[in-house]
């Protein structure tokens, strides 16, 4: 009954929270929210036509939706670098931001869902996939394995900040044997929804791009890249326009992660790149695509080099750790990687898959306005879920956010 | 009809089984003025027409001309066109009989978004979806089809072989199929792709051209369709999430439009381009559209599902060939029972030095090549 109560009032005053703010704050969320609806009306189109608003066709039957998708698994996953020393390894430079982390993690996963839902032909049906009440062809199909870690770990990195914040919330000290255990499994499950997200791609013979052993690892080293990257850009952010303090200490041993997995990318990309070129088959026509154009058909090489120049250019610069403990060079760089990866695990992973055809047709795909316009809704609504989530961690973290400071 | 189902659904007990597939004219539900609300007058006098005399409209051209019956059909037709004026009247202000339409409208509908997976259908459950399909499009469009829910019959397995000498690029068996599958004409859907290949360069499909707009057979080329080999090891039925697609007992590849949820996993899974997705609601204009259906075959779709060849269910299962092999001109398509032993599908595969495309993938596919 207690519990409730509280539960209640941390609803009251955190909504009292995120109404209330600097008028930058205001803006930002003005802002957030016309894109939102701006999206809301590009994808009430496409509810209404179908997917032929969209630039796919049976040829690239994947576009836009199922690449952010993909980027965004790795994004999540990525939280898990700052939860593994915190609560794992006991590291008490990484506490402050974790939560941050893990916000972030869930702002992620919910974009995931909303782009598989875009992605979807008839999202009337959903219900479908819902085990029990639906049918769920487990475990032979990758997707529903996937369906299962993605809400797993949306839950996991749900809860665990949520027992954090309600105990401090109410001035108490969070009992780390309750959030340890949940903190290693989350570990645990934050490889497996990366593993498991490529498998869906490498598990098709169909498609040879994908069909090869690399792309898990290599979606796992991406993803510890740009997704603590992203966690830099973030608490660089909040830093400037909070009271919450993060010491350079962290970003610095942030930066350390970044640029392990960074190299770790470029490695395997070389590997990638000698198979598909040395010795050049049949099945090497797809990344012939991607990096040279087949046919004269040339749409993604603009991406795919601008990426492949900024993940090189990052990387090496964050090697030398005298440019990386500059902080500007630092922002720069992990802007730089962001990007470049998002390319690079987005389009530039699901399109050549389709390029060229089983049958070595080539048709190219272009997203159209109506795709970008839901996906940039799509993003706006991350943004937007984890602006809310995060001003709540630091009003409770910053002490601003208890139980009765308010009433009585 | 409620006991031992494997899926949850709700039922709204508005109607039992409404199984007539004519409409109930005159009968107990009294609701022959119920095609009214979504009909032109033509239709519905048509509709009327069809309703009062039964099975006899199913007679067409001769047949109708020298029959008796032929009397009876246009003194109805004039009995009705008469009554239409008044009835016009009395329907729009009497709101039951309409309401009665609605409501059985919206009981369908409400039953079918929550109805469960055809493969676990029993008997029963298959034949009350086909009932509610073909009542729902009698109520929307006045017409009648013919759907059957046809099981796959014992010690059957269907397979395709293509004799690539014969084919001469005719495109017959592409627009026979698209008539008979009820096909998308808006953006041309095909199950069948023929790809145009030079001769001398060997099974190159890189320089093949799968589009080509002239006079066939083009010298110094030969030609090679494609379609869904309904594999016997399908990797496209492995990834669906929802079972929305599987391997019938017969060999069929079949797809349930109506559980199919449209994430277009099982197209990115096929190797061979064997599927089509309706990226907006498929057309078929009134008139061309094939009445006699099956419902994992030329049924209609909705937008937003996959679809693909089922070697015309709808035909096979009665003993008939595919439409495409029925069209082509020049026979180079056959298909039959591979359990039988005196079929020409069975003489094919013992006779000629057939192969298949990518066998290296293990799908086994139930579709060979084979040359004169
Ligand atoms: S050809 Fe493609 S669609 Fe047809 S059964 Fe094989 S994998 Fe499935
Ligand atoms: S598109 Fe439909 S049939 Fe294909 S995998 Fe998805 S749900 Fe299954």
């Amino acid at each position: 009954m207690r519990r409730l109560k509280v539960f209640k009032n941390l609803v009251i005053d955190s909504l009292d929270a995120i109404t209330k703010g600097s008028r930058k704050y205001h803006i930002w969320m003005a802002f957030l929210t016309f894109v939102m609806l701006a999206g809301m009306y590009c994808y009430s189109i496409q509810l209404k036509e179908g997917l032929s608003v969209t630039g796919m066709s049976d040829r690239v039957s994947w576009g836009l939706y199922i690449s952010n998708f993909t980027f965004l698994v790795g994004v999540a996953a990525a939280a898990v670098m700052l939860v593994m020393p915190t609560y794992v390894l006991k590291d008490i430079d990484f506490k402050r931001s974790v939560l941050m982390g893990e916000g972030l993690a869930v702002a992620a996963l919910i974009m995931c869902l909303a782009f598989v839902v875009a992605d979807m032909g008839g999202p009337s049906v959903l219900w479908h996939m819902i085990p029990g009440i639906g049918v769920f062809n487990f475990p032979n199909s990758m997707l529903t394995w996937d369906v299962i870690v993605l809400n797993g770990y949306l839950f996991l990195n749900l809860s665990i900040p949520f027992y954090i914040l309600f105990r401090r919330y109410q001035g108490k000290v969070p009992n780390p044997k309750i959030y340890v255990p949940g903190a290693i499994l989350s570990v645990l499950w934050a490889v497996a929804i990366h593993l498991v997200t490529a498998f869906l791609y490498q598990g098709l013979q169909a498609r040879p791009f994908w069909n090869n052993a690399l792309l898990g690892p290599r979606f796992l080293a991406s993803a510890f890249a740009a997704g603590p990257a992203l966690i830099i850009l973030v608490l660089a952010v909040i830093r400037s326009f909070t009271a919450f303090k993060i010491e350079d200490k962290t970003l610095n041993k942030i930066s350390m992660i970044v640029v392990v997995a960074a190299q770790i990318n470029i490695i395997m990309l070389i590997s990638e790149l000698f198979k598909e070129f040395y010795a050049p088959t049949h099945h090497s026509e797809s990344a012939y695509y991607l990096f040279f154009g087949l046919d004269g058909k040339t749409a993604l090489l603009p991406w795919i080099w601008t990426a492949i120049s900024m993940n090189v250019v990052a990387t090496v610069i964050l090697t030398i750790g005298k440019l990386r403990r500059n902080l500007k060079v630092l922002y720069f760089c992990c802007a730089l990687l962001f990007v470049a990866i998002w390319i690079e695990k987005g389009f530039g992973l699901i399109v050549p898959g389709f390029i060229p055809g089983p049958y070595g047709k080539i048709v190219e795909y272009l997203p159209t306005g109506i795709e970008v316009g839901v996906t940039i809704g799509i993003w706006a609504m991350g943004a937007f879920i984890f602006t809310i989530l995060a001003k709540t961690a630091i009003g409770i973290e910053l002490g601003t956010l208890r139980y009765k400071s308010r009433k009585d | 009809m409620s006991e031992k189902k494997k899926w949850y659904s709700l039922d709204l007990g508005l109607n039992r089984k409404k199984s007539d597939t004519t409409c109930g004219c005159g009968k107990t539900e009294g609701g022959c003025g119920s095609h009214k609300p979504e009909m032109t007058d033509d239709a519905f006098l048509e509709a009327a027409v069809n309703a009062s005399i039964g099975e006899e409209v199913r007679k067409d051209g001769f047949e109708q001309v020298f029959d008796v019956k032929m009397d009876r059909r246009s003194a109805f037709k004039k009995l009705t066109a008469s009554l239409l004026i008044g009835a016009g009247a009395v329907s729009t202000s009497c709101s039951v009989i309409s309401g009665d339409d609605s409501k059985e409208k919206a009981q369908i509908d409400w039953e079918e978004q929550f109805k469960g997976n055809y493969k676990l259908m029993n008997d029963d459950e298959k034949k009350a979806t086909v009932d509610r399909l073909m009542r729902s499009y009698e109520l929307r469009t006045g017409k009648n089809i013919s759907m059957t829910a046809e099981n796959a019959a014992d010690d059957v397995l269907f397979g395709y072989a293509f004799n690539i000498s014969k084919c001469q690029g005719y495109m017959d068996c592409v627009n026979a199929c698209v008539e008979e599958n009820n096909q998308d004409r808006d953006s041309q859907m095909q199950y069948i792709r023929i790809h145009e290949m030079k001769d001398g360069k060997g099974f190159n499909f890189n320089e093949a051209d799968d589009n080509y707009y002239h006079e066939v057979p083009a010298e110094g080329h030969f030609y090679m369709g494609t379609q869904c080999f309904h594999c016997d090891n399908p990797p496209c039925v492995e990834v669906c999430p929802v079972s929305a697609t599987w391997r019938e007992d017969d060999g069929l590849v079949v797809i349930d439009y109506d559980w199919c949820v449209g994430c277009r996993y099982c197209m990115a899974a096929c190797p061979y381009d064997g599927r089509r997705f309706n990226w907006s609601k498929p057309e078929v204009p009134e008139a061309e559209i094939n009445k006699n259906q099956h419902y994992l075959g030329n049924r209609m779709r909705k937008k937003g599902v996959m679809e693909k060849c089922t070697f015309c269910v709808q035909r096979s299962r009665k003993g008939q060939n595919p439409a495409c092999v029925e069209a082509c001109p020049t026979g180079a398509r056959i298909f039959g029972n591979l359990l039988d032993p005196k079929s020409t599908i069975r003489w094919v595969l013992e006779n000629k030095k057939v192969f298949r495309l990518k066998e290296d993938l293990g799908t086994e596919p139930k579709f060979w090549y084979f040359m004169d």
